[in-house]
């Protein structure tokens, strides 16, 4: 009996506590990664090769998905701006949707699912097989080679995908608003750098920066931390992609409030 | 009296609540064979992966070729591990590279400035010795258990360890296959003049492979000595137990 109420007790007890350790040993794994980044040995190649495998991996559903943003939100916009007869306004509005939001969420939200879950399971099967250890008794540091590649791979590479798709979904802007209000390619353009400030494009480039921060992070935390088995592997890729989502909205809040700052001032 | 090149004693080691090694004392002597039985979760995998650092004791001490494991800092530590091998149970073949590429991968990251022709000659040598060149181009995905075993052994071979440690070398192959792996490690034992430990609970492997045996049973090493020593005149039940379950099956 006795025994019975100490387990309930320690049943939510030990929830709590999981969260908490699950929350230093993310914020030790972090720490760790600042703490290896900046001395030798630095794995350049890994770091190219896993460059390539990000772009390679994403490349096609993010140029499809670009270009459906672009003429979607293009051929939405319309109806409103046409109530003020203000539809030469289009490529302007779409170019300030586009580089302020919806380039790199869209980017990071399709990496988040193509990369960050492919980082998860390779990682975590490699954990479960051994892999990491191996490669640790043959005097390699598997968190410099695993982890600190993949991590500076995906935060180089989400901002140079976020401007691709930026200029995929203005292409597919275009594609819309040359067929209704038959605007020429170089004054379309000319219209959406515009409207743009310096604030907007770089803004949007360090909060690219961040996203790609998070989806190597979260990645390669939940492919390291994976338990036995292929279960696990299954469910360190499935939480990777989920918390790098979740992250990613709460940046996306955070970035808004900070550049509004800036903008103030 | 021989060398030792491996020392343990009084080697404890828990996790949480369970207490997996409870004073382990064990000595491997230069050019030996030692196999250590014991059944699944009984703590053999932690002992060995203790003696390359992967995990640290909580009590006793561990010297591996006169270094105490735990207090090495981490460049020691790596020199150390250059002279073990460590052949692990699920081969732990890197996945994403080809034989040649895993062979090479503790070379290359090792050897500062070995031309391509060193490499080249090493990589074919090894696989030579564990008769596998025809898979030098495979992926690891398209072999067979005993082939990947075979490459994870090649791969340890490749910067010449004076220690290996198998780890459960034979579990989950055929009988067949059992046997070239057990052929394997002795050949590698005469040509490379290793000291190894043998983790195993396959008796035939234990008998073919060691020159003596350890039995770990509950946290300890109970019976010790060569394989009719432990087995034929053990009063011990659980290493009773262990024989007559090993040859039911
Ligand atoms: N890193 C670890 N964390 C927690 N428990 C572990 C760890 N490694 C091993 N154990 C536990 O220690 C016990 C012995 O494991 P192991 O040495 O792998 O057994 P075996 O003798 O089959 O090789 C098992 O109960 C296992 O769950
Ligand atoms: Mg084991």
């Amino acid at each position: 009996m006795a025994e019975n109420t100490a387990t309930h007790k320690s049943g939510l007890r030990r929830r709590v506590e999981n969260f908490f350790i699950g929350l230093a040993s993310a914020y030790r794994f972090v720490e760790r990664f600042f703490r290896e980044v900046w001395f030798p040995p630095y794995e350049f190649k890994e770091f190219i090769r896993q460059c390539y495998q990000i772009g390679y991996n994403s490349l096609p559903l993010i140029s499809l998905t670009g270009f459906i943003v672009g003429v979607v939100f293009t051929n939405q916009s319309r109806p409103s701006l046409a109530e003020f007869g203000a539809t030469s306004w289009l490529p302007a509005l779409i170019s300030i949707a586009v580089i302020r939001a919806m380039g790199p969420l869209v980017t990071a939200l399709i990496a988040a699912g193509k990369v960050g879950s492919s980082i998860g399971a390779e990682i975590g099967s490699m954990k479960v097989t051994e892999q990491i250890d191996a490669m640790e008794v043959s005097a390699t540091n598997p968190f410099k080679f695993l982890v600190v590649s993949r991590v500076l791979a995906s935060t180089f590479m989400i901002p140079v995908l976020v401007m691709y798709t930026d200029f995929v979904a203005l292409m597919g802007a275009f594609f819309n608003v040359n067929q209704h209000e038959l605007v020429s390619l170089s004054t379309f353009f000319v219209q959406v750098f515009d409207a743009l400030s310096f604030l907007d494009i770089t803004s949007s480039l360090l909060k690219s920066l961040v996203f790609g921060f998070t989806i190597g992070i979260v990645g390669c935390y939940k492919g390291y931390n994976s338990t036995k088995g292929t279960e696990g592997v299954g469910k360190a890729a499935n939480s990777a992609v989920v918390m790098a989502m979740f992250l990613i909205f709460i940046e996306e809040l955070l970035a808004l409030q900070i550049t509004n700052f800036f903008r103030q001032l | 009296m021989q060398k030792k090149v491996i020392e343990v004693r009084g080697l404890k080691k828990s996790f949480g609540d369970l207490d997996v090694l409870k004073g382990v004392d064990l000595d491997l002597y230069d050019g030996e064979n030692l196999v250590v039985l014991g059944k699944s979760g009984s703590g053999k995998s932690v002992l060995i992966k203790i003696m390359v650092g992967l995990l640290t004791q909580d009590e006793g001490t561990l010297k591996v070729l006169g270094h105490e494991v735990s207090e090495m800092g981490s460049k020691a530590l790596n020199q150390l591990r250059l002279r073990i091998g460590f052949s692990f149970q699920a081969s732990a073949l890197y996945d994403s590279m080809t034989v040649r590429e895993n062979l090479e991968f503790p070379l290359v990251r090792n050897v500062k400035g070995i031309g391509k022709a060193e490499k080249d000659k090493l990589v074919e040598s090894v696989l030579e010795s564990v008769g596998l060149i025809q898979t030098i181009n495979q992926m690891p995905s398209e072999l067979s258990g005993g082939q990947r075993k075979r490459i994870g052994i090649a791969r340890t071979l490749i910067l010449k360890p004076a220690i290996m440690l198998y780890d459960e070398p034979t579990a989950g192959l055929d009988p067949i296959t059992c046997m070239d792996i057990n052929k394997l490690i002795n050949q590698v034992n005469e040509e490379y003049k290793t000291s190894s430990i043998i983790i195993t609970h396959d008796l035939t492997c234990a008998k073919v492979t060691g020159d003596r045996m350890a039995m770990l049973i509950d946290g300890v090493f109970s019976a010790e000595g060569e394989f009719e020593e432990v087995f034929k005149y053990s009063e011990d039940p659980s290493v009773k137990s262990f024989y007559d379950y090993n040859f039911i099956q």
